[in-house]
């Protein structure tokens, strides 16, 4: 078969099962066609063959006994440079861990390797996933597929870049304050953040422990519930992850969404969006309108303040969390016969401008006679979003928004002021906050032909409702 | 600005980090029109409001019995303890004899 039509989780089953390709012929297809591609997008950082060939003779030796196929059998996936890969170099994006490879896996990918899944490689992504665009990764922007003078989104660029592009059936990112949605949005795919603890955290390389999250890119909302499935649940090497039940979200999204109540805060639709963009996110909520939801209108008073919370609370754990990198465990070391010494150059000389610029502002937020005014203060704030979340939950099944107020912005177009950069996240950092899941869904392009995300939100370990509401819409769409 | 240069120094030094004479006048400006833009926080009277703490709000999934595993040992390390030196940019290997192998480090007493 010509592979180029396995690109779902579904067809590559169905692909393997008759026998018209095996899993390492399926490896080796995508290999080929991300050499092809990736000169151009820099989705990828690094392929690790070797393990992806051995797992498909895994698979296929599975094949050839007619055993049961576990849910990912021989699909390829594409991982995060900041979630660790026993052996596979993982740099998160910065010079400082050029040459490092983890000693361990994190459960994330553990978790998909027993499932079946073939791991091609590591994306591209912001430095330590701290950016909007993926123009901090120390090895170069990635491009958008759609339209490669234009960024991706970020800071999971290459995962999205990956997973548009046709390199990958589905691809793992993370998201701290819309790094998995906002990425989505811009190139065209579903992409999901969970509920803060339904997925480990462990092996997933810190930058804000109580916002990180790892979560799915797919092709199809049913592809990224099925690996959102094999990832999920406790872990007892991540004390933050829940110990709730894993639903079967491949069996739930089916379920029909008439009646279920969709929440509207105008916080959303304020001046500052794309006037396409709202366009098409008042069309997607007349779209489930005729599918029977109940359109609710809310108010969520705090969403305004959620920015200024966001860039107080994370950048005061990722002062804390990127410490660690200090020239004596692993990754980069400027010599100095002062130890002290050797800590400054080495971080000086390792980390990019928006890592140092972030390690300052959380520095200084945690710093002495200015922790209770800034970083207590953005805690206050952040119960009070989360506050406005429950509240609305109490009154609606699924929260939807744009998901990005703009469409896929020129390279270069907003390097120059990082306050303006981060308000690229507005919409996606409230439900970071709040700990809520969210999903964006592509739901039309620009008149230039960009695509365009409807971000939908859901109760705290909610998922399947914004599976499923997600899942109904795509396919209304493509009808 | 109310960020002074002696704060953009000051803060460097707490982070450990080594900064250029230009990343100093950098992060100044922008440093100091970023805490302009979060001043805006100080509209919200927060004074009855308990701070968050952790990824989830108060009463969410937070039962505290459950953030801990066993108290019993992996069966396995985790970590191959040769395999995480190897990973430093200095690093004494285990000997032949035994020795587990260390990091090494600039020299910190004096005597």
């Amino acid at each position: 078969m010509s592979a180029t039509t396995a690109r779902t989780i579904p067809s590559v089953r169905e692909a393997l099962r008759s026998k018209k390709i095996s899993a390492r012929e399926l490896a080796g297809e995508f290999y080929a066609r991300i050499e092809k591609r990736n000169p151009e997008l820099n989705a990828f950082l690094a392929l690790c063959p070797e393990r992806a060939y051995a797992q498909g003779d895994r698979v296929d030796a599975m094949i050839a006994r007619g055993e049961d196929l576990p849910p990912l059998a021989g699909v390829p996936i594409a991982v995060k440079d900041v979630i660790s890969t026993r052996g596979v170099p993982t740099t998160c994006g910065s010079r400082i861990l050029e040459c490092y490879r983890p000693a361990y896996d994190a459960t994330a990918v553990l978790r998909l390797e027993a499932a079946g899944a073939v791991i091609l490689g590591k994306t591209n992504c912001d430095e330590f996933a701290m950016g909007s665009s993926n123009e901090n990764s120390a090895y170069g922007p990635v491009r958008n597929p759609v339209a490669p003078d234009r960024v991706p989104g970020g800071s999971s660029g290459g995962s999205a870049a990956a997973v548009a592009a046709g390199l990958a059936v589905a691809a793992l990112g993370t998201d701290t304050g819309g790094s998995i949605r906002q990425p989505a949005s811009l190139v065209g795919v579903p992409g999901m953040m969970p509920t803060y603890g339904r997925v480990s955290r462990y092996g997933l390389i810190a930058f804000a422990s109580s916002l990180d999250r790892i979560g799915p890119f797919a092709t199809t909302v049913a592809d990224a519930a099925t690996v959102l499935g094999v990832m999920a649940g406790r872990d007892p090497n991540d004390s933050t992850s829940a110990p709730i039940p894993v639903p079967d979200y491949a069996a739930e999204i089916d379920k029909p969404v008439a009646g279920m109540r969709i929440g509207i805060a105008k916080e959303y639709f304020a001046e500052g969006s794309d006037p396409e963009v709202r366009r098409h996110v008042e069309a997607a909520i007349e779209r489930l309108k005729s599918l029977g939801c109940q359109p609710v209108e809310l108010r969520m008073p705090h969403t305004d303040y959620a920015i200024a919370t966001y860039y107080l609370v994370a950048t005061a754990e990722a002062s804390a969390n990127l410490a660690r990198f200090d020239g004596v465990r692993y990754g980069l070391r400027v010599d100095s016969l002062d130890l002290r010494d050797m800590y400054k150059k080495t971080r000086g000389a390792g980390f990019g401008a928006e890592v140092k610029r972030r390690i300052m502002l959380g520095t200084y937020a945690l710093s002495a006679g200015y922790y209770d005014a800034y970083y207590l203060k953005a805690q206050r704030v952040r119960a009070l979003i989360a506050r406005d979340f429950i509240e609305a939950f109490a009154k609606v099944d699924c929260i939807v928004t744009p998901t990005s107020p703009v469409p896929a912005f020129r390279l270069g177009e907003r390097t120059a002021d990082p306050l303006q950069m981060y308000l690229a996240d507005i919409y996606t950092v409230t439900g970071s906050l709040a700990g809520v899941p969210g999903i964006s869904v592509p739901c039309g392009r620009t008149s230039a032909g960009l695509p365009v995300g409807l971000q939908i939100f859901g109760p705290h370990f909610g998922e399947e409702k914004i599976l499923r509401l997600a899942n109904a819409f795509e396919r209304a769409n493509e009808a | 600005m109310k960020i002074t240069r002696e704060d953009v120094v000051r803060v460097a030094e707490l982070a450990h980090l080594e900064l250029s004479e230009a990343e100093v006048g950098l992060f100044r400006g922008q440093l100091d029109s970023i805490l302009e833009y979060v001043e805006k926080l100080n509209q919200l009277d927060t004074a009855n409001v308990e701070p968050m703490a952790g990824g989830r709000p108060a009463g969410v999934a937070d039962d505290p019995s459950s953030a801990l595993r066993d108290d019993v040992p992996w069966p396995v390390a985790p970590i191959d303890h040769p395999e995480a030196l190897r990973a430093a940019p200095d690093a004494a290997p285990p000997t032949a004899a035994g020795g587990p192998g260390f990091f090494r480090v600039p020299k910190v007493i004096d005597r």
